[in-house]
């Protein structure tokens, strides 16, 4: 029955990372290419030139075959925290779900009203409200962005909650610290501008395209010159938002970022690893055999981290085996304290089943944290409640090879992009863009490049939170609901050749729309 | 009434209102399910499909803020009913699934599995969602085999902490055996398609297909009527299950939704009101009264309305459980913490101005009906 449990809970794993793969192949080109679009039609607006009236009308239609399917994977992703993850959503649902549905309320009214707007109002309302239309669809969508990376932030980094014994799950305590953390502010930061690189790159790829085919040479250098000036700037930020996130992440996701870095015992001033190659998983167990090669940058980890050339960055080993020297504990001791909550729980449920008032009134006092031996309880022992459901040590310790080469997929990805979006702007503004054939087919293969780093970023983030689905507070076999494994795989294979299916009709009517260009406007 | 009291039935007044415009709005699926019956040629299905695709998305988004709004306001019900009663939610999932690309997807080139695939996913959503919808609804009235007990917590092995279970392997498929949950499911089925009729009679200015909308909303009309009396009338009579305000110990309480009725007597006003509107905009659609969509879809919010908060204020079981009458789940022992439902309530607070915006934008397209010369003409068409 436990066997069938586990199973249950890798497929649950499986289909939410399928559900969440997909629905992120639409969205960062939906969040980035509305703004661009606005942008394009305020230029209509002000200066009444047809042409960008055309243009607006082509982009809007490729936004149109993009943003449908981002929404329908979108709705299987809400509902499946509830379908395969009750205990998730009964042991935090009182923060978690607040953002969710202010997403609803505030974010996707916005965007489906005045989408219908957009698209169909061409003629039947005002140029004055039909642009104000495209901006809110724009604004809507990357106001969804915000409160959904409010509840993902959340999940990474735990606040503004506290425990409630009655009703045995966490309850907000304030609301800004939840909407407002550092992890929430950053991540948004990160996953909006690099949706906007990500769109930038497609407008830009396109329209090289064409540039390479000798076809609307007007629109493609035009958007070209809009695109490249947006995505440049947008990459500088993501770097920045990025560089912010490592730092983040070393204080509050520790283990997710040595298993990114491959580092296994920590080092004051620690190097950065540029490139590397892994050696297998049974051969890695300390610095010394975790690479066959690397290239390395001295102290670049430790300034990177805690800005700061001498800092001790903890390593895998650290974190699992305790650095009394850096005040960390060994995760033996943090699993005891956890499993010592956990039977506190078992003695509270036997007290009530009892009517032993007593006993429940002490236990009550233990998780007060008003009283001496609560605010001990909860600090010493509550902290580490997830730990206690976990069987070894070794659970702690994320996909390391997945994490170490998506993040230098992304990373690497990233700069290739700061200097093609640079050379494209540079050479478009001096009108020497369509000799420069080499550049106009790096451009167009960045687009596959784009989608990729986006994805190895959400891998960074999502297996580098693993075992957790809640930081520190429930791991995911504790999270899942309690369904046969048997309806999740299925599911997982219908939903799989579902999108497969709806992939292969999107980027095939992409394909086509813009083979057919903006002819038909 | 304390203020966590007064915000749960708040919440619930909330939830109620976004079902009830979900329901009025899934006159989208209802025209889809017609699709064929009102639309003989390509340019008519064409022009019903442009008349429902400018609204699709606002069904889809109340959908999705009616599963939102849930889980902030009422976490164990997202836990217990969607953890637990997979099959349906999956099924009502995947079949919105198939409409939100269709409308994009079935006139445009290349698209790979060619325009009649989907409108048979139109069509597969117009039909289904309606009827899972009101079949997992009907489950709020008739109950739902699950065990509830928090402290399962206390259990360090995986499947034994999880606090909500099935207690049968159907997951959800249990409802199909209860006759009144299908009662429920087909009457909001053929409510949806009269709605859809009165909908595109408004919205299409076309005089054959409007002969056609008069001739199908008398077929429907007969049919919804007889079943949502009959399903009426059941619960009426049916037992209900109470809370003990001051215990939360739950017990059967004969005819409880009939004496909801009368300890609260603007639910049943409004039942009352809601009845009547939609009857008579049925009337007015069988004489080709375009403006029978306003009392059909007023009529239809009032309606549903009205039967939510019978189902879950004044102390009634909104989820029972017939595997442990002890586990169902109240708005009063399934809510949010008061503070987060403190902070829910100033989000509330702009809800009426998400309703102006919407009902300016609505307006600003549905001023001039649909023509075949529109749909000869161009421009961004599904």
């Amino acid at each position: 029955m436990f066997t069938d449990y586990l199973s249950t809970v890798d497929w649950s794993r499986a289909q939410f990372a399928l559900t969440a793969i997909y629905h992120w192949l639409f969205v960062p080109l939906t969040l980035g290419l509305g703004p661009l679009i606005a942008i394009m039609e305020t230029l209509y607006v002000r200066t009444g030139d047809e042409f960008w009236r055309r243009t607006t009308k082509f982009w809007m239609r490729l936004f149109g075959v993009n943003f449908a399917i981002g929404v329908a994977t979108g709705l299987i992703l809400e509902f499946e925290f509830g379908t395969n993850w009750s205990n998730y959503s009964h042991f935090v649902g009182d923060i978690f779900g607040a953002p969710l549905a202010i997403e609803g309320i505030f974010a996707f009214f916005l965007e489906s009203t005045f989408i219908a707007v957009m698209f169909f109002g061409w003629g039947k309302v005002s140029k004055g409200f039909h642009l104000t239309a495209t901006w809110l669809t724009a604004i809507g969508a990357n106001l969804s962005a915000w409160w959904i990376l409010v509840a993902n932030a959340w999940m990474q980094y735990p606040v503004g909650c506290t425990f409630n014994l009655e009703t045995v799950r966490n309850e907000m305590s304030s609301f800004s610290e939840v909407a407002l953390s550092p992890v929430a502010v950053n991540k948004f930061l990160h996953t909006v501008t690099s949706s906007f690189t990500l769109a930038a790159l497609f407008v830009v790829g396109v329209s090289a395209w064409y540039l390479l085919r000798g076809r609307e040479k007007r629109m493609a250098t035009k958007s070209i010159a809009i695109a490249s000036l947006f995505g440049l700037v947008s990459a500088l930020a993501t770097a920045w938002s990025g560089d912010q996130s490592g730092a983040i992440a070393a204080r509050t996701q520790p283990m997710k970022l040595a298993a990114m870095e491959a580092l296994y015992d920590g080092e004051q001033g620690a190097p950065l690893t540029v490139i590397g190659l892994l050696r297998p998983e049974a051969e890695r167990s300390s610095n010394d055999d975790a690479f066959h090669f690397k290239v390395d940058i001295p102290k670049l980890l430790s300034v990177m981290s805690f800005r700061d050339a001498e800092a001790f960055v903890p390593g895998i080993n650290d974190l699992l085996e305790g650095n009394a020297e850096h005040g960390i504990l060994p995760a033996e001791e943090k699993m005891a304290r956890g499993r010592a909550v956990i039977a506190t729980l078992a003695r509270y449920r036997q007290a009530r089943n009892e009517g032993d008032t007593g006993t429940m009134q002490q236990i009550e006092a233990l998780f007060d944290s008003a009283t001496p031996q609560g605010e001990h309880f909860l600090r010493e022992y509550f902290a580490y409640f997830g730990y206690g459901y976990l069987e070894s040590p070794q659970q702690l310790v994320p996909n390391v090879p997945l994490l170490f080469y998506s993040f230098r997929v992304m990373v690497g990805a990233g700069c290739l992009f700061i200097l093609l979006l640079a050379l494209v702007w540079w050479f478009n503004r001096r009108e020497r863009l369509d000799t420069k054939r080499w550049l106009l087919h790096a451009a167009v293969w960045c687009i596959p490049l784009a989608y990729l780093a986006s994805q190895a970023g959400w891998i960074v983030a999502e297996v580098g939170r693993q075992p957790w689905a809640i930081q520190g507070l429930m791991p995911v076999n504790i999270a899942a609901s309690k369904i046969p494994s048997g309806s999740v795989t299925t599911t997982f294979i219908l939903f799989l050749v579902l999108f497969t299916a709806l992939l292969i009709a999107e980027v095939s009517i992409l394909c086509r729309q813009i083979k057919i260009g903006p002819k038909n406007e | 009434m304390d203020t966590l009291t007064l915000l749960q039935h708040y919440w619930w007044f909330l939830i109620a209102l976004l079902g009830a415009l979900l329901v009025f709005l899934l006159f989208v699926q209802g025209g889809q399910a017609l699709l064929y019956r009102l639309g003989h040629t390509e340019e008519e299905r064409n022009m019903i499909v442009n008349a429902l695709g400018r609204k699709w998305e606002l069904t889809f988004t109340t959908l999705v803020t009616f599963g939102g709004a849930f889980f902030a306001s009422f976490p164990l019900f997202y836990s217990t009913s969607f953890g637990g009663a997979v099959y349906v939610w999956m099924a009502i999932l995947l079949c919105f699934v198939l409409q939100a690309v269709a409308y994009e997807y079935r006139r445009k080139p290349a698209n790979v599995f060619g325009e009649r695939t989907f409108d048979v996913f139109l069509m597969i959503n117009g039909l289904l969602g309606p009827l899972l919808l009101g079949m997992a609804v009907g489950t709020f009235f008739t109950g739902a085999p699950f065990t509830v007990d928090r402290l399962n917590l206390a259990n360090a092995e995986g499947g034994a902490a999880v606090i909500s279970q099935w207690a049968t392997p159907w997951h959800g498929l249990d409802a199909v055996a209860n006759p009144r949950n299908w009662a429920l499911g087909l009457s909001v089925a053929l409510l949806s398609m009269i709605l859809a009729c009165q909908f595109l009679a408004h919205d299409i200015d076309d005089e054959t297909i409007r002969l056609r909308i008069r001739g199908c909303l008398r077929r429907l009309a007969g049919g919804f009527v007889a079943l949502f009396v009959i399903w009426l009338l059941c619960l009426l009579m049916a037992d209900g299950w109470t809370a003990d305000p001051a215990t939360g110990i739950i017990s059967v309480e004969p005819h409880k939704y009939l004496h909801n009725l009368f300890e609260i007597p603007v639910v049943a006003v409004m039942l009352i009101i809601g009845i009547v509107a939609v009857l008579a905009s049925i009337g007015m659609g069988w004489v080709g009264k375009r403006r029978a969509i306003w009392f059909g879809g007023a009529g239809t919010v009032l309606t549903v309305l009205a039967l939510l908060l019978l189902a879950g204020w004044n102390n009634t079981v909104y989820y029972p459980s017939t595997a442990d009458m002890q586990s169902s789940l109240t708005i009063s022992n399934s809510s949010s913490s008061l503070f987060t439902l403190k902070t829910m309530f100033w989000v509330s607070l702009f809800i009426p101005v998400v309703v102006a915006y919407i009902g300016y934008a609505w307006q600003a397209l549905s001023r001039r009906p649909i023509t075949r010369e529109e749909i000869r003409g161009g421009g961004h068409q599904y």
